[in-house]
Order: structure tokens, then C-alpha cells, then sequence
């Protein structure tokens, strides 16, 4: 087996992927304003909601729940989807799953596919394998759309191309579309994918999908979205291929309607997404006569495994940690060198990949809670990064800096609890960045070693003792 | 000995029970609000005013008036005639306008429509959504995405205040596909800057009746 996320296996180490791009003022510019706009919009939708709390906890706990007999639900949606004429394949990882689809593709006769977003076939790099077997695949969200065009990498995964501004893409697309004249407002723009994609729509016969989430107790694929895309991907196509990671499944179609509250509000701040397509296996008459749907592990049960960090896998990609991370609000999405970026990307990345890649992501943060606070399924992701620099610690792969502080520390409070030790490791790892998020301490490694030298400036109170004042 | 190469299916679900912990806290908290306390012409008008925000046009009007709305709209909009799905009643249908019933109509023929006029099953009025079950009165999922133009009747019975209410509503469409719609289609991928109308109908006007 061998998991690959995208290609951040190759990518840059955190730290010097984030130097280049801080450097561009049109992207810092373009990323700040973004995610100003969502965050001002998220605000105002969550404030309005009185038991906001209480779905985030209902939300949680349904999670929680279901990883904790993922097995069974797992068994129980195959059950239910083959009965409804869906047909249910399983991958161990990202190759098997690009694998069966291609094989899929070329077994309906087809050279070209129509994809709704889907980040899980970024992170098995469908496209590049659709491609080598010559399958063209045309993606049909507006931003995965300015991404291929651009043959650019997304930042974001909700708004993927949100570090390019109209200019940018007005320039790509009268190139890439071949128009002579195109207004550069978002309505003309927005109108010219319209135009292009249309006639794909109506003409291709397979549909690649991924799936917010799936409903064990109906065997019925949720997706949730906002441009028509999605429904004439999941819609219009002879066949239809969807993949899934394992954990995208809930248990009963009532737990949606906590899903179907918190996801819309803190993805982009909309009381209700535009369109939300709900369908079980295949209905005679109606959509594609041919429904196939990858299950994908890909490192998601290795992440299972460890108890302290498991709720990672409770995430519903709603990107609102991203948009009120003051790190990802510097630098942008690419410096994560990973599909998923920002707070999530620091803990899902190198956790699928079993932190033998990507060590550096778990340090890419301040630490300052900002994204356990609009986490809309409370995962606690300060712990979590810390609980990872203990193990890229461990693993040896810690930068030099890090170790030999590692070691004064342990030397320093060899009587410490486990999490004041880990706090240690808070203090070092807010390099290169002080609590806003400002990148002021490049190229940072002596200086977070110079910082950590005086022992004496970490308080004594453990870090789970402060952020429980917090 | 043979060693019988796992599946991945077998593989995958052997690698979750070596991974999972015992069962956890089994109680799931639900005390968020199923309901909300608002009398029935507040949560019309709540639905009226989530439809305006979303940017779709809202009428009322009684069951015998439905056909000369539909006529005043069509008119209004300067369109000759609609789509319509095979179930929708025919005493909705205002004489001098060309319906064309949709018996298996090709993409190109939705394409080129001037519209589509269908009823729907459940309507959310916290959110401003409606629910397509794709019943005959409904049409295929095609139907309503294709044209350009949505015209749907929603009839007070059919509205409820919040989301958890809509979807127990909901629950007993399944296992017929399910389009909850609440606007037209748009998208705030460029600089943020919402943009309504893109794929699916551009442009989605209400009845409600009752
Ligand atoms: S970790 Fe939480 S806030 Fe971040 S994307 Fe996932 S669900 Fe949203």
C-alpha cells in the first residue's frame, strides 16, 4: 500500500514554501480579502442561530460515534446502496482508487469525464491518471475550473481559487477559452464558464462526483453545492463514478439535518447552500442508469488508529478554520504544499501520509485556538498539532533545532506532565510566527532555539491548564 | 500454507478494527431547537423574505387563482409557454399558453425551453429552501436544472419553519432522489463577489398558494 496526498510528499517544507509566497503582495491581498468576506459572513449567520452550541456538539458526537463503529456503518451504506443499484468498491489507496475509476471510464466506452469538486480525487491525483490513460477529464466548478485552466495548484478548499483576483482570471480564460473579448466584472466571467461548459454538460456521459456524506441506514450520497455544477454532473451523465473517504459516512438521514445546519453557515456563510443533491443508488428513469461509488482508505485508517488525534477525521471541509487562521491568512493555501490546506491540512496531512511526510506542517501554526473556535465539529486542532510535534519529534525527523530542545526539555522538567512538556514544544514551535500570525521570525530556526534557551520564560502551567482559561 | 491475498474491501475494513477504540460515549446530545416559535403567517414570512435575499421573485395567491398568476408571470416575462412534468395538475394551467408536457424530451430540447413549471414537496422557510422529491408533479431531476427559468408552486401546507422539520418531511420522499433548492444557482468564487445565476436556472420565481 502507499498513500500519496496530492504531492506533498515533494513539497517544500512549510517554512520555505511560506518565505516565496508571503513575498507576493497580490496574493497576501487576495487571500486576506477572501477570507475577510467569509469570515464577516459566517459571523452574522452563526450569531442568529441560538442553539449553535448545541448542534456543534450534536455534530461532534454523531462523528464521533460513527468512527468509533465505522465498520459496521461502513457495511450497513454498502448494503443499502447495492440493494438501490449502486455498486460499492473499496481502495486501500490512492493509486487503487484512480485505478478502478479509469477502469471504469474506459469499460462505459468513455475519453472524457465531467467532475464535480471533489478534493479527494485531488489527493489521489485523479486528473494526471485520467489523463495518462487519455481520458480528458473537464473540471466544472468555477474555481477547480480557473485551477486546471491556470494549471495551478487550489488554496482553499472551499474556494479553491481564492488567491486569484478578476483580472487574473479574465486573462486566462480569453486564452484558455479562446475568446477575443471578455468583461472583467465576476458576472461576465461567471457567464463565460457558463458558455464553455454547457455543451460538455449535455454531451459527456460520465459524471466523477466525491460525496459531503454518505447515509448509512438509506445507502443514500449526499452533495452539497452552490453553481448547478454539481447536480449536472450527478444528473445529466450515463454513469456516475463517486469517491469517498471512508470516514464521509453518518449514521441514520436525520443526523443530516445537524450537518445540513453547521456546514452552509461556516463554509460561506450562507444560511442554505444553493443546492443540496440527495440520491440512493439508481432511480429508473431519472439520472445516471449506472452508479459506482470508491470507498477510499488512503491513510484514513492509520489516522483511526490513534486515539489522541482520531477527531481529525471528524472534519466536514467546511474551511472556516482556514479563513480564521491568522498563519493561512499570511501565507495563502500553497505553502501547505498539500490539497488540504491551513489548520486542517497541518494535522491531515502528515497524519494520512503516517508523518513520514510533511513534518513540518504540524509547527505551521501559532496555536493562538482560533480554529477550534469556528469549528463547526469542534475538533480540538491546537491539541492535535502539538500532539504531532511530540511525534515528529519522536520520529526523529524534527528539525535539529527541535530535537536538542526536545532533549533540554525533557532534561528541564523530566518530572513535567506529558502536556506541560508539550507546551515546551508550543513555545518552540510558535517559530517562525508570534501570536498574530507574522511571519517576523524568518528563517526562524536559531531564533526559535535561541528562544527556547532561557527555560525560564515558559510558564509553568501546562498548556491543557492555559487553554482551559482561555 | 496458502496465503489467499486479502481484498482491498477486507483489507480495508480489517485495518478500521484494528484502528477503532472501544465503543465511545454511545448518548448523542440533540438539544439543539427542532422547532421554532413562530406563529404560521410569520414563517410565510419568513420564507417570502429568505426567497427575496436569494434574489427569486415571490407571489401569493388562493388555489383558483393559480392559473392567473401563472399567466400574469408568463406574460410579465414575455414567455409563450413552459415545460411541464408529466403529474403537474392540469387545473393549474392557464389556457392560451403552449405547456409542453416532458415525455422523455432530449437535453437539447431543455436547453432551448423557455422555462419550467413544476410543484414541490416540502418548503423550509428558516433557510428559504424548496425540496424536490421528483414525484410526477415534479419531473425528473433534468427538468429542473436544465431550462433556464424555474417556476414553482409551493402551497402552505407544505412549508415548515425549520430544517429539522423539513428534513423528517423528507425522510419519507426517500429512497426517490431529493433537490433541496434555496435560490438560483450562484457562486461567490471570484474575489467573494456573489454572482447569481450560473449553471442551473438563473432565475427562479415562486407561487406560493394557500
Ligand atoms: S477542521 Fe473543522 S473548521 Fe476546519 S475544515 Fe474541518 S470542520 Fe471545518
Amino acid at each position: 500500500m502507499s498513500v500519496h496526498v496530492g504531492e506533498a510528499a515533494s513539497a517544500l517544507p512549510f517554512p520555505e514554501a511560506a518565505k516565496k509566497l508571503v513575498a507576493n503582495s497580490q496574493l497576501r491581498r487576495n487571500v486576506r480579502h477572501a477570507t475577510n468576506v467569509i469570515r464577516t459572513k459566517r459571523g452574522r449567520v452563526v450569531a442568529e442561530m441560538d442553539d449553535w452550541e448545541q448542534l456543534r456538539d450534536a455534530g461532534k458526537a454523531i462523528k464521533d460515534h460513527t468512527l468509533a463503529h465505522l465498520d459496521e456503518y461502513l457495511l450497513q451504506f454498502e448494503a443499502a446502496c447495492t440493494k438501490a443499484g449502486g455498486q460499492v468498491h473499496w481502495a486501500r489507496d490512492a493509486d487503487e482508487a484512480n485505478r478502478i475509476i479509469v477502469d471504469l471510464v474506459k469499460r462505459y466506452g468513455s475519453d472524457e469525464v465531467i467532475k464535480v469538486k471533489t478534493m479527494t480525487s485531488d489527493e489521489t491525483r485523479l486528473n494526471v491518471a485520467l489523463e495518462a490513460a487519455g481520458i480528458t477529464p473537464f473540471e466544472t466548478d468555477l474555481a477547480d475550473l480557473i485551477v486546471q485552466l491556470g494549471e495551478d495548484k487550489p488554496s482553499h478548499i472551499v474556494v479553491p481559487a481564492l488567491h486569484r483576483n478578476r483580472m487574473e482570471i479574465r486573462e486566462l480564460f480569453m486564452g484558455k477559452m479562446g475568446l477575443d473579448t471578455l468583461g472583467y466584472q465576476p458576472e461576465d466571467l461567471a457567464a463565460a464558464a457558463r458558455n464553455y461548459l454547457r455543451e460538455r454538460f449535455l454531451r459527456v456521459k460520465v459524471g466523477i462526483s466525491g460525496a459531503n456524506y454518505l447515509i448509512a441506514e438509506t445507502g443514500s450520497v449526499v452533495v452539497v453545492e452552490s453553481e448547478g455544477n454539481g447536480r449536472m454532473c450527478l444528473t445529466l451523465p450515463d454513469v456516475l463514478i463517486s469517491i469517498v473517504g471512508v470516514e464521509k459516512v453518518i449514521p441514520r438521514f436525520e443526523d443530516l439535518e445537524v450537518y445540513l445546519q453547521l456546514l452552509p453557515r461556516s463554509a460561506t456563510g450562507e444560511r442554505m447552500n444553493p443546492y443540496n443533491s440527495i440520491w440512493t443508488g439508481v432511480t429508473p428513469g431519472d439520472g445516471p442508469q449506472a452508479f459506482h461509488i470508491v470507498l477510499l482508505d488512503n491513510g484514513r485508517t492509520k489516522v483511526l488508529a490513534d486515539p489522541e488525534s482520531r477527531e481529525t477525521l471528524d472534519c466536514i471541509r467546511c474551511g472556516a478554520c482556514l479563513n480564521a487562521c491568522p498563519v493561512y491568512r499570511q501565507t495563502g493555501g500553497h505553502a501547505y504544499g498539500s490539497v488540504y490546506a491551513g489548520p486542517i491540512g497541518a494535522i491531515l496531512t502528515p497524519q494520512l501520509q503516517s508523518m513520514e511526510h510533511s513534518q513540518t506542517l504540524p509547527y505551521a501554526s501559532s496555536l493562538c485556538g482560533a480554529c477550534y473556535e469556528v469549528c463547526p465539529v469542534k475538533i480540538n486542532i491546537p491539541e492535535i498539532l502539538i500532539h504531532l510535534r511530540t511525534k515528529v519529534v519522536d520520529s526523529g525527523h524534527a528539525p535539529l533545532a527541535e530535537r536538542l530542545a526536545m532533549k533540554g526539555a525533557a532534561f528541564a522538567m523530566s518530572k513535567a506532565s506529558r502536556l506541560s512538556l508539550a507546551h515546551a514544544f508550543a513555545r518552540l514551535g510558535q517559530w517562525p510566527f508570534n501570536d498574530d500570525g507574522k511571519l517576523d521570525n524568518l528563517p526562524g530556526l536559531l531564533a526559535g532555539w535561541t528562544e527556547f534557551r532561557d527555560l525560564d520564560a515558559i510558564p509553568a502551567e501546562s498548556f491543557r491548564e492555559w487553554w482551559s482559561k482561555r | 500454507m496458502v496465503v489467499q491475498a486479502m481484498t482491498s474491501r477486507e483489507a480495508v475494513l480489517a485495518n478500521i478494527r484494528a484502528a477503532k477504540g472501544g465503543p465511545a460515549d454511545e448518548s448523542i446530545p440533540r438539544l439543539y431547537s427542532a422547532s421554532v416559535d413562530l406563529s404560521p403567517a410569520e414563517v410565510v414570512e419568513q420564507f417570502a423574505d429568505r426567497l427575496h435575499d436569494y434574489n427569486a421573485t415571490v407571489h401569493h395567491c388562493t388555489v383558483d387563482a393559480i392559473p392567473a398568476t401563472i399567466a400574469g408571470i408568463l406574460q410579465t416575462r414575455q414567455k409563450t409557454g413552459l415545460l411541464i412534468p408529466s403529474g403537474l395538475p392540469p387545473e393549474w394551467l392557464p389556457a392560451d399558453y403552449a405547456f409542453r408536457r416532458d415525455e422523455g424530451l432530449s437535453y437539447a430540447d431543455l436547453d432551448a425551453s423557455q422555462g419550467v413549471l413544476t410543484a414541490c414537496d416540502v418548503a423550509i422557510a428558516l433557510t428559504g429552501t424548496i425540496v424536490i422529491g421528483h414525484s410526477p408533479a415534479q419531473g425528473r431531476r433534468a427538468l429542473t436544472l436544465v431550462p433556464d427559468y424555474h417556476l414553482c408552486i409551493v402551497r402552505l401546507d407544505q412549508l415548515v419553519a425549520t430544517v429539522p422539520e423539513g428534513m423528517r418531511r423528507m425522510a419519507a420522499l426517500l429512497p426517490a432522489p431529493l433537490t433541496t433548492i434555496s435560490g438560483p444557482s450562484a457562486t461567490s468564487d471570484i474575489e467573494m463577489i456573489r454572482v447569481k445565476g450560473v449553471h442551473g436556472p438563473r432565475t427562479l420565481e415562486v407561487i406560493l398558494v394557500g
